[in-house]
């Protein structure tokens, strides 16, 4: 695959969980109510990039990145997803589209369902709960070869699991086969995380705040080594993060969140720099910097009050509650995703004609 | 005088494997209407200090030795009753760490204010009055009085840190301590919660300790900077001293390691990890991350100097042998 290239596409992507009902409501027939966790988000990824899903608590930006490694079902909606050329060679027909796009929404066969496990990877936000506590660095990094069949002896096996760690640069390698989870800080437990998603050599990487559970002193280096990763690979990112001043600093195109839709998505710098989307002004005006200055100033974020919940999304754009700018057509109609400059897209009335 | 001045405190657990030294020779003083912000990163002794400051360190842990002195009493001296009674809540009182999911969840928003208050008082207690407090401090933090009724599960995140915020001031203290008060919270309720400290220290001329890992939140409130890395200051200073012109080594490491919204800025790290308190490196504890460590970083501690008015650092650099 060639750089530039789109790898995944989501199309109307939508997860709703169920919500409980209490005996009185089953009883009086009450409709089930659900959490619209995703609730239908469109999206690009091409081939060496680092896209970003940005936003608060609970705007569905883990429940994406599951749905992508396929730890979730999608409620409706597709993930067209482009594997490498040796594995569409043994898809079965009738699985891939004409372009070469499967649908990761779909019930796969076994094998098909195995090799794109191998090629979408997924790093989780706690390096403490994500290893399994009673096996050795090694096995960790060994049970995924396995299952997937690479290497034919252990002698081979030794030795990619030896690159693996070196390469997330915990050296010398040998030091590490041996050691249980809690023997490692816990920058050191995120590198195992990562070589054990990179060690099957994945396409797309799905990494949720990898970062946000360690020191800030060290956060930069896991970073860096991300990035470092890339090189020399056809490999793309999904990477989660609610804070913006880190999505700025790593990824190529940022989509913000909220409530289960995204409302605005481009490159970086016109993201950051050109906001057009209300809540996504308010959330870069609220982003603190290490400025002495600032002490002395208010900093103005101008929105009411915190995000509602996702079980009762309010009606029009989703928005309007706390949106300065409101109008009558706000409250009652969702505005569409438009593009207001190359590549630029943001879903808001003040954007576009009603 | 300053209305708080710590001298050489020392905090120490005293664990089955060890002496654990979590605040080590700390010193710094508070003036009226001041801010002091605490960095550092994670374990490296700040909730402790905070607690050290109310005599609250929860055992195997107690304060070895050193100086609090708030007002002409030294709460090292104190008994425990008496700092209860006379200075906790009503000269200093403090918003814990998690403090917003530690609310209790039977009783409602106008209860827990008011108990918090009687069970800082000696004598007579006059309910009413506590109530009406209550609902004026919810006001000033931006919640209205219809809260007072509410229960904690029916409360934002944001509206409970508001809850405790409130709380913190029930006494009318002098000194309010806030560990970490904004780091559960996303970054639009935070900027609200930091306008409100911003707020609050105006209108009620408080002093107080702002305690975060986040450089940038510090930078947001702080007058005054303390750098924490294993169990002690390193750096202490103006915000301006410390910001625009850090002059130790692991200052200048931790502002290099912040991605900036507003610029792409190459970030750097520090090499290694924090280490454990329990058996810290001889010398300067910063020297198996220190880029410059020297031979007598290796052997002596560094004394703190002071290299400009009021900026003081503890590292070989800046010191004479
Ligand atoms: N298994 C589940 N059952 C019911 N509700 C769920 C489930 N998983 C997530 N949710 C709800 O879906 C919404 C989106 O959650 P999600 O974890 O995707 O958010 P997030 O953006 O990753 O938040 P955070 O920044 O806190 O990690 C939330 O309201 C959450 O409570
Ligand atoms: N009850 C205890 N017994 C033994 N050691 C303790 C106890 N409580 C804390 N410590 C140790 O004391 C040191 C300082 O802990 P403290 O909680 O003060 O750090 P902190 O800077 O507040 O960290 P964080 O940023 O994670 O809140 C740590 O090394 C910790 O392991
Ligand atoms: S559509 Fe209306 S309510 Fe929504 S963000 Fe735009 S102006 Fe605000
Ligand atoms: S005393 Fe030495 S090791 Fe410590 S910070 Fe200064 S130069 Fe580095
Ligand atoms: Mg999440
Ligand atoms: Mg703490």
């Amino acid at each position: 695959m060639v750089n530039g290239e789109i790898i995944l596409k989501a199309k109307g992507l939508k997860k709703y969980f169920g919500i409980r009902r209490s005996i009185s409501e089953v009883l009086a027939r009450k409709p089930p109510r659900y959490v619209k966790a995703v609730d239908g988000i469109d999206f690009d990824i091409r081939v060496g990039e680092v896209f970003c899903l940005v936003g608060e608590s609970g705007c569905g930006k883990t429940t994406t990145g599951r749905m992508i490694a396929r730890l979730l079902p999608p409620t409706e909606g597709s993930l067209l997803y482009k594997p490498t050329r040796e594995t569409l060679n043994k898809i079965p027909p009738g699985y891939a589209d004409k372009d070469g796009y499967v649908d990761l929404s779909r019930k796969l066969p076994k094998k098909l369902d195995k090799l794109l496990r191998q090629e979408i990877q997924i790093v989780f936000q706690d390096p403490f709960g994500s290893l399994n506590p009673r096996m050795t660095v090694y096995n960790i990094l060994k049970e995924p070869l396995i299952v997937h069949n690479i290497g034919s002896t252990e002698s081979e096996r030794r030795e990619i699991i030896y690159r693996a760690l070196t390469e997330v640069k915990l050296t010398p390698p040998e030091q590490f086969f041996e050691r249980y989870p809690h023997m490692l800080s816990g920058g050191q437990r995120q590198r195992v995380a990562i070589a054990r998603a990179m060690i099957l050599r994945p396409t797309l990487v799905v990494a949720d705040e990898p970062v946000s559970m360690l020191d800030v002193s060290i956060r930069a280096e896991i970073l860096q080594l991300m990035l470092d990763m890339q090189k020399g690979r056809n490999l793309s990112y999904v990477f989660i993060t609610h804070d913006l001043a880190v999505a700025n600093y790593l990824c190529s195109r940022i989509a913000v969140m909220y409530l289960g839709k995204i409302v605005e998505i481009g490159p970086t710098d016109l993201v950051i720099n050109n906001p057009m989307h209300p809540y996504t002004k308010a959330l870069i005006a609220a982003v603190p910097e290490p400025d002495p200055k600032n002490r002395f100033k208010i900093r103005e974020v101008p929105i009411k009050g915190e995000v509602p919940s996702a079980a009762n999304i309010p009606p029009g754009c989703r928005f309007h509650p706390r949106c300065p700018y409101a109008m009558d057509v706000c409250r009652r109609e969702e505005p569409p995703m438009i593009e207001v400059e190359p590549g630029h897209y943001v879903a808001c009335w003040l954007h576009s004609k009603h | 005088m300053a209305l708080l001045e710590v001298k050489d405190l020392k905090t120490y657990y005293y664990t089955l494997s060890g002496i654990v030294k979590a605040v080590d020779n700390v010193s710094f003083s508070l003036e009226k209407g001041e801010v002091l912000g605490i960095a550092g990163e994670s374990g490296c002794g700040k909730s402790t200090l905070a607690w050290s400051l109310l005599k609250l360190v929860p055992p195997p842990g107690r304060i070895a030795g050193g100086k609090i002195l708030v007002k002409d009493n030294d709460l090292t001296k104190m008994s425990d009753d008496e700092v209860r009674s006379k200075i906790r809540w009503k000269t200093i009182s403090m918003i814990f760490q998690g403090a917003m999911n530690s609310l209790h969840p039977m009783y409602n928003v106008g209860e827990q204010l008011v108990e918090a208050l009687r069970y800082h008082s000696s004598g007579e207690f006059d309910e009413e009055a506590a109530l009406n407090k209550a609902a004026e401090l919810l006001e000033d933090v931006g919640l209205s009085k219809d809260m007072l009724r509410r229960y904690p599960h029916e409360l934002s995140g944001g509206q409970k840190q508001r809850v405790v915020i409130a709380m913190s001031l029930m006494a009318d203290p002098e000194i309010v301590i806030a560990d970490e008060p904004t780091t559960a919270l996303d970054v639009i309720v935070q900027a609200q919660i930091l306008n409100l400290f911003k707020k609050l220290r105006k209108e009620k001329d408080l002093s107080m300790i702002f305690i975060t890992h986040d450089l940038s939140v510090i930078a947001e409130v702080s007058d005054k900077v303390a750098i924490m890395y294993a169990g002690k200051i390193v750096e202490y200073g103006t915000s301006e001293q410390v910001f625009l012109n850090p002059l130790h080594p692991y200052t200048q490491g931790l502002l290099k390691s912040i991605p900036k919204i507003r610029s792409k800025e190459k970030i750097e790290w520090i090499p290694g990890v924090p280490p454990g308190l329990a058996n810290p490196p001889p010398g300067c504890r910063f020297h198996p991350r220190c880029p410059y460590a020297m031979d007598v970083c290796r052997r002596e501690e560094p004394p703190m100097i002071e290299v400009e008015p009021g900026h003081y650092v503890a590292c070989w650099l800046h010191s004479k042998r």
